[in-house]
């Protein structure tokens, strides 16, 4: 049966591998590592797990807990520009110096509290603006012919893969004064003086969502994709009209894809650097921006790394409501 | 209820795709514009594309970042594939859920704490090792894998929860080793899952702007480093070129591997149709 199911094209790939295989095993690198490893007493098993973990360990778990350290250490004017933490203080006595000061910096300049207060208003407005355009594109491609749904799918992923960069550039030239929106409207005789829409908010949010916008639809898709239709039926049946369905029926039950996607959406624009900068006023405070600054125009790094803490900190409730989200929605997937 | 003509879902998908390509579009259209003012038409012309070729400074950087790309994407495949296959495969290790954590938290990560958090990484390894030794290529190749390989693992993981390991166990079972098993039978079967976790590491490779800047050095500028300085001093036409040349790209890009995908899946299905008429 099994022996069935692998039809030419199952035997034309094996073959490929197998080939993969033969020139693995005769390569003497991968049999002296082999070799070496099992002398060891390391297993296959135990490697396949071993080196993304070390890997993981390295370049994600250490460089933390340096940007920990670098946070209570006090700036010098030197190369890198921080004081060590830890010193030997004579005797072998590890001594460990903590220093709130960046911290305490953090709290007394108003800078840090607005910055921080305005990237969470401008991701949380964004947020809702990009569920608001999401929502219904979500819910209209979760509802067209299966034939469709994978071509309209495939067009809103696809601009996905081309530079974010660009993609915010393009915004440049729609929304400056004498762009092409102002130029338009000016046209059409709706205004005549141009609306200042770039380098304020306004350009900020439309960024976020032009930009985050496919991670906004695929969680919401699908989960609005695998809804049980058959519920909607049966409202129908009852006498329900349609838009009472929906606030009633499918609205709760995509509650697991909207968290998804709004996180998934609100968490980038928090620290997001890139749109603020090309798109919004040059004073306009974002945490992401101020960061950048800290670092590259201060060379301040320990206040920088402060601020990255305290981003990092404002971020695990939101970080700890998607994975709630993202496990509701598996366990979902394989009732 | 279907044959109530979905005015509002066909207004939605008009609104949503129109919102998603019109800037897109005019900025291919103005790639055009002889004109040097981005937003005045000033008649059809392909002079944005000379220039655009004859600038050394966005080549040179095109072409590294192509390379950390490519180099990028190999490297976060296989980092991945293992990851994925440690997470789909293996039950329980010890520290499974730091493990876990790890590759699913660079994907959540606001780019300027995993920048930073990087190079003071490879600022402390070198006064300790004295490796790496300023920061360049390497350096922003080892930053991409880190974060890219995290979506690998989330592509490589799906796939293999999706698959039954009937198959897997089947070989296991008529004595092949498990190297030779994942050769042999995971990977051919996951190579599509593998296909789409190179490019899509590839592609946010390429387009990096923050990470890159973090842990680079003098000299090796990236594309969206050299793109970044520019349009930060305005927009400028020959940055609608090359945005209209990579849109063409990867839309041609795209359509070929949706006709790819859309002829395996059929293929598939006939094989397992195949496969039914044969079992019965």
């Amino acid at each position: 049966m099994i022996a069935k199911a692998e039809s030419p094209s199952g035997q034309r790939h094996s073959a490929g591998a197998q080939l993969i295989l033969r020139v693995l095993q005769q390569f003497p690198p991968y049999r002296w590592t082999q070799a070496r490893l099992l002398r060891w007493g390391v297993r296959g098993r135990t490697a396949v797990i071993a080196i993304p973990y070390f890997w993981l360990l390295l370049f994600f778990l250490v460089p933390f807990i340096i940007v920990l350290k670098i946070a209570f250490s006090e700036t010098q004017i030197a190369s890198p520009p921080y004081q060590p933490l830890f010193q030997w203080a004579g005797d072998k006595v590890l001594e460990i110096k903590l220093n709130l000061g960046n911290f305490m910096f953090l709290f007394e300049d108003n800078l840090y509290w607005k910055a921080y207060l305005n990237s969470m208003k401008v991701a949380f407005i964004s947020t809702l603006l990009c569920l608001l355009v999401g929502y219904p594109l979500a819910y209209a491609i979760a509802r067209s012919r299966s034939t469709w749904r994978n071509v309209l799918l495939m067009m809103v992923i696809l601009p996905f893969w081309t530079s974010f960069l660009l993609r915010v550039y393009a915004w440049i030239g729609l929304l400056k004064n004498n762009g092409f929106i102002n130029n338009f409207l000016m046209w059409l005789g709706v205004i005549d003086q141009p609306i200042v829409m770039l380098q304020t908010d306004f350009a900020i949010y439309v960024g976020i969502v032009y930009s985050y916008l496919p991670f906004m639809i695929l969680p919401l898709y699908s989960n609005l994709e695998k809804m049980d239709l058959t519920l909607l039926e049966a409202a129908a049946d009852l006498g329900s009209r349609p838009f009472k369905s929906f606030l009633t029926i499918t609205l709760p039950l995509s509650m697991p894809g909207i968290i998804a996607g709004s996180m998934l959406v609100f968490i980038p624009a928090v620290g997001e650097f890139v749109i603020p900068a090309l798109l919004g006023a040059p004073d306009s405070l974002m945490i992401g921006k101020v960061l950048w600054t800290e670092f590259f125009s201060n060379r301040d790094w320990p206040v920088a790394s402060a601020v990255a803490i305290a981003l990092l900190l404002l971020l695990v409730i939101p970080i700890v409501l998607l994975q709630r989200a993202q496990s509701a929605e598996a366990r979902g997937a394989h009732r | 209820m279907s044959n109530r003509v979905p005015l509002f879902r066909i207004s939605a998908l008009v609104f949503g795709f129109a919102f998603l390509y019109i800037p897109i579009l005019l900025l291919v259209i103005y790639s055009f514009n002889k004109s040097r003012l981005v937003t005045v038409w000033g008649g059809f012309s392909t002079e944005w594309y000379g220039k655009l070729f004859a600038n050394d400074q966005i080549l040179s950087a095109a072409w590294l970042s192509l390379k950390i790309a490519a180099i990028n994407a190999t490297g976060a495949v296989i980092l991945g594939t293992l990851a994925g296959l440690a997470l789909a495969r293996f039950g329980k290790f010890s520290g499974r859920t730091l493990f876990s954590g790890m590759t699913t938290a660079p994907l959540v990560m606001p780019e300027v704490i995993t920048g930073l958090s990087l190079l003071v990484l490879f600022v402390a390894m070198e006064q300790f090792f004295g490796w790496p030794q300023g920061r360049g290529v390497t350096t922003i190749t080892i930053a991409h894998m880190t974060l890219t390989m995290a979506y690998v693992t989330v592509i490589v993981q799906s796939r293999l929860s999706t698959l039954d390991d009937s198959l897997e166990e089947a070989a296991m079972d008529l004595g092949a080793r498990p190297a030779k098993i994942f050769f042999l039978i995971t990977l051919p079967i996951i190579a599509p899952a593998l296909v789409s976790g190179w490019l899509l590491a590839f592609t946010i490779s390429l387009d990096d702007l923050v990470i890159a800047s973090f842990v680079s050095g003098p000299g090796s500028s990236t594309l969206p480093m050299v793109i970044f300085s520019k349009v930060r001093l305005g927009v400028s036409p020959d940055i609608n070129a090359l945005a209209s040349i990579m849109v063409l790209l990867v839309t041609v890009g795209v359509v070929i591997a949706g006709f790819l995908m859309h002829a395996q899946e059929k293929r598939r299905q006939r094989d397992m149709q195949m496969a039914a008429a044969g079992g019965k």
